[in-house]
C-alpha cells in the first residue's frame, strides 16, 4: 500500500483550537444548559449498601409532597426496562441489569426509587422522604476474595462470582519454560480509578407533542452507539429517536455506555410526555459512573540468563463490579491483547478471569486495560534485569521488536503496525540526559537520599472498534462542511478536522464548518474512545474528502475544457497545470455542480460520505523515563524529571498532541501516586467524593519534558496513530520502576501503586527494622 | 446537592444578630464565609431552620494594632489575613497558616472566625491560634466576655461557646522580642485539610536559650493539642538542632490519634515530631533578637 504523507502547510501546524473561545469563556452549551418550558427534574435515591435485599419502599411521603409528579420503584416499571451488556465472551454471565433495583440490591449506588417533580429541589427532598427497609446481605469488594471457596456471592442469582475466564495464548508456553533459565513471579494490582470527567453525566429528554419521537440531549462520547442501546431498552425504533450530544466536559471512556438514569429519565418523558432532565451530582459520579483498573495479575516471565525472553504467562483477576455496562467485560480484554509489550515473546499464555463484586461497576478508562498490561510487563522485565543483574535498556534492546520485523504477529496474535522501538528509546535516553541522572542519583544515594529512575518503554494500540464515518461536502457558496461520526468530548475535533479537510481541500480553513454530535445530522457514526478519532474519523474524513477532491477535478476539467490529468489542485480550487492563472474556484466548481453543468452521466451534487474501518489497529509506542526522589522523613515522593517520548505516526496538530499527552499523564501520575477508590470491608464507600478521593490537579503536576519519533503507520491514509492514551499507558509504570529503583537499595521489592506518603514511610520503616 | 429549605436573615449589626440569634435558637445557624457551612447544608448534614447572614454586619472585618495586641475581626477572610502587613510583620507564623488553607478560592471566601467558631478538627487556625495564645470575643445580648485558645476549642465541632453568642473578634497579643512564630502542615492530598500540623511560638535570650515555647499538634486529635513534654524539654535549653530534635521528638506524647484511610496512626505520631521539628525550627530563625 503506498501513501502519501503530507507534512506541511495545515497538517502538522499547531493550530490554536477553534472551540475554545466560548469554552474558555462560559459560553458552551452542556446538558445542565438545556432548559425547556415545563421541563420536569428526576432524582434518584440509591442504596448506601452494597448488597441487601429490599424489604419493603413506602413512597407515600414521598408523593404527598407538594410539586412532586411520580415517585416509581423497580416494581412498578415495565420489565424490559434494562441495561444489556454485549457479550464478549463464550459463556459470559450476565445477571440483571434492571434500571430500578428489583428486590435486591449489588453495588453503593444501585437506584432503588426515582422521583420526578417539578423541580431538582423538591425532588429531592421527596428522595428523602422514601422509606426502604434492607436487609443486609454479605457482601466481596476485592476480586481475588471473591475467587476463594466461601467468599459471599456478589450475585446470589449465580453459582460463583466468576462472570467469565477468557484465554489467550500463542507458541508453546510449557516449553518456553521449561527451558527457562530464570523464572521472575510478580503478583501486580493496579488501583481501582474514577474516571472523574469535570462535568458529571446528565441527560435531558424532550418526546415530540405527537408522542412519536424523542429527542434527547445526552453527555456522551458515542451518539449512535448509546441511541442503539437507547433504542433497544425502551423498544422504540432508533430513528425515532434524536440523540444529540452537546458540549460535553469529558469523558475518558465513562460516558461511552448507557445507563440506567439515561434509561429512566426517557422513559418519564415519553410517560408524562414533558421534556425532564436529570443532571448527576458529583456524589452520583462516583458511585454510579464506571470506574476504572482494579486488576490483580500474577504472572511469571521464563528467560535466559542473557536476559533473552522465553515465555510469558500471566493470570489477570479483573474486578468487574456488581453490574455489566455494555462494556464492562471490555479492558481485560485489551490487557490480554497487549501482554507481551514491545517484545518479542512468541510463547505466551494470558488468562482473564472477570469477576462480579459489590462495587461500583469498571469499564474503559482512559487506557482500559493498556496501563495494566503495560505495568506488569514493565515491572517484570525491571524486575528480570535487577534479578539477572543485567542493564535495564539492555534487556529492553535484546527483546525489543525490530523495525526490520514490522508487520509483526505477537506471540497473542495482534499485528503491530510499523516501529522503532530503540529510536525512540534513544530520544528518551537523550532528553533525560540518562547517563547524567543516573550519575545524579548514586551520587545522590551515597549522601543517604532516596532517589531512583525509571524507564517504561510501551505500545499504545489505537483505533478499534469498528468504523468511523466522516462525509465532506460543498455548499453551493463553496463553502466546506464536514460532517463525522466521532464527536468531541474536548479532545479538539472541530480544529482538527478543520485542518486535515482545509489542508486537502487547499481551502482556509475558516472555510470549513464541521458538524458533529446529532443523530439527525450526521449518518452512522461509532464514538470518540480508545484513541481512535484521528485514526479512523481520520481516515473516514480524508477518504470522504479525497472522493470529493477527485470528482471536482472533473468538474474543474470540464469548465475549462481540459483533461482532468491536467488539472492540479490550486488555493481554493484547481488551475491546469503550468497554467495557473486558468483557475477554478471551490465556489464555481460548487455552482457547477449542483446546477447540473458537469460532465455527461455524472451525479449532481457535492457531497461524499466515507465509512471507513482499517481492519487494523494502530499501534503506537513510546519510551518515558522518570527521576523520583523520597523524602525519608516523610515518605513523599517527588517526581523531579518526567520525559515522555511517544510515537504516534504523523502529528495533525501538535499542540493537541502535547494536550493529549499531558492530559493522559496528568490521569497516569494520578494512578500512580494518588488516587484510589477506596471500599471499607463491609463495603462502604471510603472515596465518594473529592475530600477523600485525591485526583490530580493542575499544581499537583511536575515539570514535563516532551519529545516525539514520527514513525508514518502504513496502513493509513494520513499515517496517524492514536495517541489520547500514551500518558496513561506510560508514565505509570515509568514511575513504579523509579519508586521501585529507589526503594532498591532497602531491600524492597514490589509496592503496587498508589505511592502515597504514608504508604513509602510505612515500607521504608518496614525494611529498615527487617534489616535491623 | 440542594439543602433542605431554611429561612434567611441579614442583620445590619451585631445586636440586631444577636436579637435574631436569640430569636431562632439552636435552631438558627450563623453564616460568615460558609465555605464548610453551605457544603454540609447541600450534603443535609446540617439542616438549620435559618441561616442568620453576617455577611453584612459592619465592623467585623479586618485586623488592627490595639495596643500590645493584634485584633482580627471574625468576619475577615483567609486571604486578607494572610496578606495583612500587621499579620506578616508580628505574627508570620499566622500568615503562613492562613495562605495553606484550602483553595484560593476558600481563602477568598473563608473567614477567620468561620474557621474557628466551627473548630473542624482538620482546620488550620486553631492550632496556629492556640500556639499564639490567642484569645476570643464573644458577645450574647447579656454583654461581652473573652475565652483563651487553651479553653476555647473544647471538642471535635465544639467551642465554649454559647449557642446564643457571635464570636466578633480575635485578639493575638503581639510575642515579646527575640519571639517568632511558625506553622508547618502536612495536607490531605484531597481535601487541603490537615492530617497533622504543628504551631510554634518561640522565644529565645539573646543567649540563644529558650525562655518561653508554646507549641500546638493539629490533626491527632479532637482539636489541637498543646506539646507540653516538647516545651518543657525545650525550656531554659540551648535552641540547637540537637535540642530542637530532641524537644520535637516528645511532641506526639499527649495523643492517641485514629489511624484513617490515608494515614496510619503511627504515620500521624511520626509526621507530628517531623511537623514541630520543622516549625520550632523556623520559628527559632524568625526569634532575632
Amino acid at each position: 500500500m503506498t501513501t502519501e504523507h503530507i507534512s506541511n502547510g495545515l497538517i502538522g501546524a499547531s493550530i490554536r483550537r477553534v472551540e475554545d473561545p466560548l469554552l474558555i469563556t462560559g459560553k458552551g452549551c452542556y446538558v445542565d444548559d438545556i432548559n425547556l418550558p415545563g421541563m420536569l427534574h428526576l432524582v434518584v435515591l440509591r442504596s448506601l449498601y452494597p448488597h441487601a435485599k429490599i424489604i419493603s419502599i413506602d413512597t407515600s411521603a414521598a408523593k404527598a409532597i407538594k410539586g412532586v409528579v411520580t415517585v416509581v420503584t423497580g416494581a412498578e416499571l415495565p420489565e424490559h426496562l434494562n441495561i444489556n451488556a454485549q457479550v464478549m465472551f463464550p459463556g459470559q454471565k450476565i445477571p440483571p441489569h434492571p434500571v430500578l433495583a428489583r428486590g435486591a440490591v449489588h453495588a453503593p449506588g444501585t437506584p432503588v426509587a426515582a422521583v420526578v417533580a417539578e423541580s431538582r429541589a423538591i425532588a429531592q427532598d421527596a428522595c428523602n422522604a422514601i422509606e426502604v427497609e434492607y436487609q443486609a446481605l454479605p457482601s466481596v469488594q476485592n476480586a481475588e476474595d471473591a475467587l476463594k471457596p466461601g467468599a459471599p456471592l456478589a450475585r446470589e442469582e449465580l453459582d460463583n462470582n466468576i462472570c467469565y475466564t477468557a484465554v489467550k495464548k500463542g507458541g508453546d508456553v510449557d516449553k518456553a519454560f521449561a527451558q527457562a533459565e530464570h523464572i521472575v513471579r510478580m503478583h501486580i494490582v493496579s488501583p481501582r480509578q474514577v474516571a472523574l470527567a469535570i462535568e458529571p453525566r446528565g441527560i435531558a429528554a424532550n418526546p415530540d407533542p405527537m408522542g412519536k419521537s424523542l429527542t434527547v440531549w445526552l453527555s456522551t462520547q458515542g451518539p449512535h452507539r448509546v441511541r442503539a442501546d437507547l433504542a433497544g431498552t425502551l423498544g422504540m425504533p432508533e430513528n425515532k429517536i434524536r440523540l444529540i450530544a452537546p458540549d460535553v466536559g469529558g469523558g475518558f471512556g465513562s460516558k461511552g455506555p448507557l445507563y440506567r438514569e439515561d434509561v429512566l429519565t426517557c422513559y418519564f418523558a415519553l410517560k408524562l410526555r414533558r421534556p425532564i432532565k436529570w443532571i448527576a451530582t458529583r456524589s452520583d459520579d462516583f458511585v454510579t459512573t464506571i470506574q476504572g483498573r482494579d486488576q490483580a495479575m500474577t504472572s511469571e516471565l521464563a528467560l535466559k540468563k542473557d536476559g533473552t525472553m522465553l515465555g510469558l504467562k500471566v493470570r489477570v483477576v479483573a474486578n468487574l463490579g456488581g453490574y455489566l455496562q455494555s462494556s464492562t467485560a471490555g479492558p481485560p480484554q485489551r490487557m490480554m491483547a497487549m501482554a507481551p509489550g514491545c517484545y518479542q515473546i512468541k510463547d505466551c499464555h494470558v488468562e482473564v478471569v472477570g469477576v462480579f463484586t459489590n462495587t461500583v461497576p469498571t469499564g474503559p478508562y482512559r487506557g482500559a486495560g493498556r496501563p495494566e498490561s503495560v505495568l506488569n510487563i514493565e515491572r517484570l522485565i525491571d524486575k528480570a534485569a535487577k534479578d539477572l543483574g543485567i542493564d535495564r535498556l539492555e534487556i529492553r534492546r535484546k527483546n525489543f521488536i525490530r523495525p526490520e520485523q514490522f508487520p509483526y504477529k505477537t506471540g497473542v496474535g495482534m499485528e503491530y503496525d510499523s516501529g522503532d522501538y530503540f529510536k525512540s528509546l534513544d530520544k528518551a535516553m537523550k532528553l533525560s540526559n540518562y547517563q547524567d541522572l543516573m550519575r545524579q542519583r548514586d551520587e545522590r544515594r551515597a549522601r543517604g537520599e532516596i532517589v531512583g529512575v525509571g524507564v517504561s518503554t510501551f505500545v499504545e494500540p489505537s483505533g478499534g472498534a469498528g468504523f468511523e464515518s466522516g462525509t465532506v461536502r460543498i455548499e453551493r457558496s463553496g463553502d466546506i462542511t464536514v460532517i463525522t461520526g466521532s464527536s468531541s468530548h474536548g479532545q479538539g475535533h472541530e480544529t482538527v478536522w478543520a485542518q486535515i479537510a482545509a489542508e486537502m481541500m487547499k481551502a482556509p480553513m475558516d472555510h470549513v464548518t464541521v458538524l458533529h454530535g446529532d443523530t439527525y445530522i450526521s449518518q452512522q457514526g461509532t464514538g470518540t474512545f480508545g484513541s481512535r478519532s484521528a485514526v479512523v474519523g481520520g481516515g473516514a474524513l480524508a477518504t470522504a474528502a479525497q472522493r470529493v477532491i477527485d470528482k471536482s477535478k472533473r468538474i474543474a476539467a470540464h469548465l475549462v475544457e481540459a483533461a482532468p490529468e491536467d488539472m492540479v489542485q490550486a488555493d481554493g480550487g484547481f488551475a491546469v497545470a503550468g497554467v495557473p492563472e486558468k483557475k477554478v474556484s471551490w465556489r464555481q466548481i460548487a455552482a457547477a455542480a449542483y446546477s447540473g453543468k458537469i460532465p455527461q452521466g455524472m451525479e449532481i451534487g457535492l457531497q461524499e460520505t466515507c465509512f471507513f474501518d482499517p481492519r487494523r489497529e494502530a499501534w503506537g509506542y513510546g519510551a518515558h523515563v522518570c527521576l523520583v526522589s523520597i523524602d525519608r522523613e516523610t515518605g513523599a515522593p517527588t517526581i523531579e524529571k518526567l520525559v515522555l517520548v511517544d510515537d504516534c505516526g504523523v502529528l495533525i496538530n501538535p499542540m493537541i498532541v502535547e494536550g493529549q499527552i499531558h492530559g493522559g499523564v496528568a490521569q497516569g501520575l494520578g494512578e500512580a501516586l494518588r488516587e484510589q477508590m477506596i471500599y471499607a470491608e463491609d463495603g462502604q464507600v471510603l472515596t465518594g467524593t473529592l475530600m477523600n478521593y485525591a485526583v490530580m490537579r493542575a499544581g499537583d503536576m511536575p515539570p514535563l519534558t516532551l519529545g516525539e519519533t514520527v514513525t508514518p503507520n502504513p496502513f493509513h491514509p494520513l499515517g496517524v496513530k492514536g495517541v489520547g492514551e500514551a500518558g496513561t499507558n506510560g508514565a505509570p509504570p515509568a514511575v513504579a520502576n523509579a519508586v521501585m529503583d529507589a526503594l532498591a537499595p532497602l531491600g524492597i521489592d514490589h509496592i503496587d501503586m498508589p505511592y502515597t506518603a504514608p504508604k513509602l514511610w510505612e515500607a521504608i520503616r518496614q525494611a529498615q527494622s527487617d534489616r535491623a | 446537592m440542594f439543602p433542605a429549605n431554611f429561612g434567611y436573615a441579614a442583620p445590619r449589626s451585631v445586636d440586631e444578630a444577636l436579637q435574631l440569634l436569640s430569636k431562632h435558637g439552636e435552631e438558627a445557624k450563623l453564616l460568615a464565609g460558609g465555605h464548610s457551612l453551605i457544603p454540609a447544608m447541600k450534603l443535609r448534614l446540617s439542616s438549620p431552620r435559618t441561616l442568620i447572614d453576617l455577611g453584612a454586619v459592619p465592623g467585623l472585618r479586618g485586623v488592627r494594632l490595639d495596643g500590645n495586641t493584634l485584633a482580627i475581626g471574625a468576619l475577615t477572610v483567609h486571604a486578607d489575613v494572610g496578606s495583612s502587613d500587621l499579620v506578616r510583620k508580628h505574627l508570620p507564623g499566622l500568615a503562613e497558616a492562613a495562605s495553606v488553607i484550602g483553595d484560593v478560592q476558600v481563602r477568598n471566601r473563608g473567614t477567620i472566625g468561620g474557621s474557628v467558631a466551627h473548630a473542624d478538627p482538620a482546620a488550620d487556625f486553631p492550632v496556629i491560634l492556640t500556639a499564639l495564645n490567642a484569645t476570643f470575643v464573644l458577645q450574647s445580648t447579656g454583654g461581652s466576655r473573652t475565652v483563651t485558645a487553651d479553653k476555647f476549642f473544647v471538642d471535635y465541632f465544639t467551642t465554649a461557646m454559647e449557642p446564643n453568642e457571635i464570636l466578633t473578634e480575635i485578639i493575638v497579643p503581639l510575642p515579646p522580642a527575640g519571639t517568632g512564630t511558625a506553622y508547618a502542615k502536612l495536607a490531605h492530598p484531597a481535601s487541603g485539610y490537615v492530617v497533622v500540623s504543628a504551631g510554634a511560638m518561640i522565644t529565645r535570650q539573646p543567649s540563644g536559650s529558650c525562655t518561653a515555647a508554646r507549641i500546638t499538634i493539629g490533626g491527632l486529635g479532637s482539636g489541637p493539642v498543646r506539646a507540653v513534654a516538647s516545651e518543657t524539654e525545650l525550656q531554659g535549653k540551648a535552641l540547637n538542632a540537637q535540642n530542637i530534635a530532641a524537644a520535637a521528638a516528645k511532641a506526639a506524647e499527649e495523643t492517641d490519634p485514629d489511624g484513617d484511610i490515608y494515614a496510619g496512626a503511627d504515620y500521624k505520631r511520626h509526621m507530628a515530631t517531623v511537623l514541630a521539628r520543622r516549625a520550632i525550627e523556623a520559628a527559632v530563625k524568625r526569634a532575632v533578637t
